[in-house]
């Protein structure tokens, strides 16, 4: 089980690092086609880099003259240029809605990173220390702290889920393409709507924590690890299976995120709170973590249990 | 209960139109939550009140152009579409 489970998410990593490559390349069609091995050599040596395309726009360019038409030289010129405008204008225009360098810094795993995080969120009870490493008031990036939150392990475990989902359907023959649709949108606004809840609560009760939106969406994303796991066992052992894993899961989840969140929403210690704030506070606060830590049961058994009849 | 985006995105208008007719005057002073009546807490703690009262006023601002414009589009939309 656990090798199925590693196996899908070292088989994701090629996906993971390929998937800009293949975005870049649909979305600004690269015109000059001496360029495209040139393309893939530039990006798979530049790792994470997203500057690659742009040297290799000009070293397509470079190539072109060797085209005895001008005609089509110039045009190849012309539309290489109007694509990197274009994706200049995309570039300003996302990264005015959210910084691109912060969604960098949760996509900055490593496969240690990665197995150490599911064996946490597995089994968290032998794990000591959850204090979220900094380094200069900026925190660690997940590659060097393994308490730091990512967004790759809750990506990758939300599309394993939408594709086991399929599977389990398949199984059961009662699949059809929307249904696929339907359990993936599903899923998805549940973890939007939780996210939203978390937000407007910490906002109500002015809890000045670092928690960023991706931060929360990155714990809310977490559950989705529990669920493949529970799903797998339901599929192999029957419905005996799925209640047991489900437990497990249930629990190793609400103490993960228990201890997490202990770190970051209760003791904050601002300057306001200097002993003038009365005793419903720290009660309010512990309620919100155990409210959340108590939500992700409930939604792990009403989005998988459809699944394991 | 099978969500689609739609419906979500349905849900969210209808709740910021809940809050867009909350009227001031008429409405949040009788029951003591005017944003005049949020008062005190300098720099302390302001309350789960006052944030409400706050967030209620926040969005009855920012929201009240675009709501124009997103409820026309819906009202043509689902006149056309069903």
């Amino acid at each position: 089980l656990n090798n199925i489970q590693k196996g899908h998410f070292l088989d994701s990593k090629p996906r993971a690092r390929a998937a800009p490559t293949a975005g870049d390349s649909v979305l600004f069609e690269d015109t000059s086609s001496a360029a495209p091995a040139m393309n893939s050599q530039g990006y798979y040596t530049s790792g994470y880099n997203m500057g690659g395309p742009s040297n290799d726009m000009q070293g397509g360019g470079g190539m072109n003259n060797l085209f005895a038409d001008p005609m089509a030289n110039a045009a190849m010129m012309y539309g290489s240029s109007l694509a990197n405008q274009g994706k200049d204008m995309v570039n300003k225009e996302i990264s005015r809605f959210m910084s691109v360098n912060k969604l960098k810094y949760f996509f900055a795993v490593d496969t240690r990173y990665v197995l150490k995080k599911l064996m946490i969120l597995m089994f968290p009870y032998t794990h000591q220390d959850w204090e979220v490493r900094y380094h200069r008031d900026t925190p660690l990036t997940p590659r060097q702290d393994v308490n730091a939150s990512d967004l790759y392990i809750p990506t990758m475990a939300f599309i394993t889920y939408i594709l086991l989902a399929g599977m389990a359907l398949g199984i059961q023959k009662r699949f059809s393409p929307e249904v696929l649709g339907l359990c993936a949108s599903t899923a998805l606004v549940w973890v939007i709507i939780e996210v939203l809840v978390m937000l407007l609560s910490l906002y109500l009760l002015t809890v000045h924590t670092d928690l960023s939106t991706f931060d929360l969406i990155a714990y809310s994303g977490y559950k989705y690890v529990g669920m493949i796991f529970t799903v797998l066992c339901g599929l192999l052992f029957g419905s005996d299976g799925y209640f047991v894993a489900l437990a497990w899961s249930s629990f190793a989840l609400m103490f993960f995120i228990v201890r997490s969140l202990k770190m970051k929403i209760l003791p904050s210690l601002s300057s306001d709170s200097m002993g003038m704030g009365s005793n419903a506070k720290p009660q309010l606060r512990l309620y919100i973590t155990v409210a959340s830590a108590l939500f992700q049961p409930i939604i792990i058994y009403w989005l998988t249990s459809h699944l394991v009849r | 209960m099978a969500f689609t985006l739609y419906s979500l995105i349905q849900a969210a208008i209808l709740c910021i139109n809940a809050v867009a007719v909350l009227h001031e005057e008429r409405f949040l002073r009788k029951i003591g939550w005017g944003v005049d009546q949020s008062v005190g807490g300098f720099g302390d703690e302001p309350g789960i009140k006052v944030q409400l009262m706050n967030l209620i006023r926040s969005v009855r601002t920012v929201m009240r152009v675009p709501l124009i414009a997103v409820n026309s589009v819906c009202i043509v939309l689902l006149l056309l579409f069903g």
